[in-house]
């Protein structure tokens, strides 16, 4: 079987497909979703102002993810090429 | 003498058959794009254009092996890699003429496959090879793609659905531009690389370069420009039936059905395992359209697609084959010659047609009224 189906290229594919290809979207939207909190200060409890902040720190973050995400990636197809 | 006519005739078709490919798939990384307005219809297509040529020079690990496990290559002559062009020519602007996206990397594995066949019977094409390498991931492709997408799609709903419209927006449509650019990157590391084999392969079969050689410069330049100037001129009958037939699409779906695709094409080439860009496109697209509520998924067309990816290698491996039937009965240098000025008559004629039913940049995101012509366009024959 193994000859006609690389079950072992197929299964990381979807792993690391679901991390990057999935996961990356819900952290963007994550990142969003902390901006929004942090603009509209409706962080409850605790001050509007710490909340502001927080929620800009976890966007930052989940951006920063992303971005570093994509960079590994790109790196990975120069450095496997050559 | 001949010989050296022949294989610019090679290098030249090979080329043109990188730029069918480069409009062709144009839609896999920009159509969500264009279609919820993220990115302007020109703007899209020259930033694609950009970065497959980018992309092509990036990775350059497979340049020279797309036919090497599908066809014994010692069969191969530029006759037949020649023959086998015609048949991915031919496949891809047909299907560019209904609007379909079908898979271009099939076109050419189905063309020199047929080629192979006419030229040396059945037992020189390694047909484990290409059910392992080529069919069955066919059939994957879609599949896993869709289901990240579904994932993706869905958790990005569940987690923005608080968001403010005033960041929700723009956030999304930025992303989505950022997604859009790795399909168009990991496009240009992936598809280039085939005719930069297939033409590496001719120059091997010609003599003139030694065995293992690899792609020379100017092959890897002329294949990248040839792809990145097909996908500048943007296949707008593709783009309009994946980004408006398929499903109706928002930015953050775009961005989730994007990153799918980005992921799977970058993870299959990295772990040598080659889907098909477009299959990998239409499924995250598909997969996108499943995941949120009141997205319409229209399966007609998905229908029609499913058909075109199962009739593409048989098709394009009929006309591979008739085109090298027709070349070795008349013979020689004149057979090839022969067979381009018929593919160069069924190209004008295909693309004559497609004049009568214009899709362009200006009605590119027009209503989906069941077929890729827009009303308008049709109306105004």
């Amino acid at each position: 079987m193994s000859s006609w189906i690389n079950l072992t290229a197929i299964w990381q594919i979807v792993v690391v497909g679901l991390l990057a290809g999935a996961g990356l979207p819900a952290l963007v939207a994550t990142g969003l979703y902390a901006l929004s909190l942090a603009g509209k200060g409706q962080v409850p409890a605790s001050g509007s102002g710490t909340g502001r902040v927080a929620g800009v720190a976890v966007a930052a973050l989940c951006f920063a993810t992303v971005l570093a995400a994509i960079g590994y990636g790109i790196y990975l197809i120069v450095s496997s090429s050559h | 003498m001949h010989n050296d006519l022949v294989i610019v005739v090679v290098v030249v078709t090979a080329l043109a058959f990188d730029f069918t490919n480069g409009f062709h798939d144009t839609g896999n990384a920009m159509a969500t794009s264009i279609a919820t307005g993220a990115l302007g219809p020109r703007t899209a297509v020259a930033i694609s254009g950009l970065l497959n040529l980018v992309g092509a020079f990036l990775s350059l690990s497979v340049a020279a092996t797309i036919a090497s496990g599908l066809v014994e290559t010692k069969v191969v002559t530029p006759t037949v890699v020649f023959a086998g062009l015609t048949g991915a020519i031919i496949w891809n602007l047909a299907t560019w003429y209904l609007g379909i996206p079908s898979s271009s990397s099939h076109a050419l594995i189905g063309g020199v496959v047929g080629a192979t066949l006419a030229a040396a019977g059945g037992s020189a094409v390694k047909w484990q090879g290409l059910a392992s390498k080529v069919v069955i991931p066919a059939a994957l492709s879609p599949a896993i793609a869709g289901l990240i997408a579904v994932t993706g799609t869905y958790l990005v709903y569940r987690i923005s659905r608080n968001v403010a419209d005033g960041i929700r927006g723009p956030g999304f449509r930025l992303a989505q531009i950022g997604s859009a650019s790795m399909v168009s990157l990991a496009h240009g590391t992936n598809d280039a690389q085939k005719t930069m084999g297939i033409i590496t392969m001719a120059l091997i079969a010609n003599g003139s370069l030694p065995a293992a050689a690899s792609a020379p410069f100017w092959v890897i330049l002329s294949a990248g420009l040839a792809i990145s100037a097909g996908t500048y001129l943007g296949g707008w009958r593709v783009i309009r039936t994946l980004g408006k037939g398929l499903v109706e699409i928002e930015s953050p779906q775009g961005m989730a059905a994007e990153s799918s695709s980005a992921a799977v094409i970058l993870l299959s080439s990295h772990f040598g395992y080659s889907l098909s860009t477009t299959q990998v496109a239409t499924g995250s697209i598909l997969g996108s359209g499943l995941a949120r509520k009141g997205a319409e998924v229209r399966w007609r067309v998905a229908g029609r697609m499913a058909t075109a990816w199962l009739v593409t290698l048989p098709a394009a491996a009929v006309v591979g084959a008739g085109s090298y039937a027709l070349a070795s009965a008349v013979g020689g240098t004149p057979g090839v010659l022969v067979d381009l000025a018929l593919l160069m008559l069924a190209a004008g004629f295909i693309y004559a047609r497609s004049r009568q039913t214009k899709v362009s940049a200006k009605n590119v995101n027009a209503d989906w009224t069941g077929g890729v012509a827009p009303a308008a366009a049709v109306a105004g024959v």
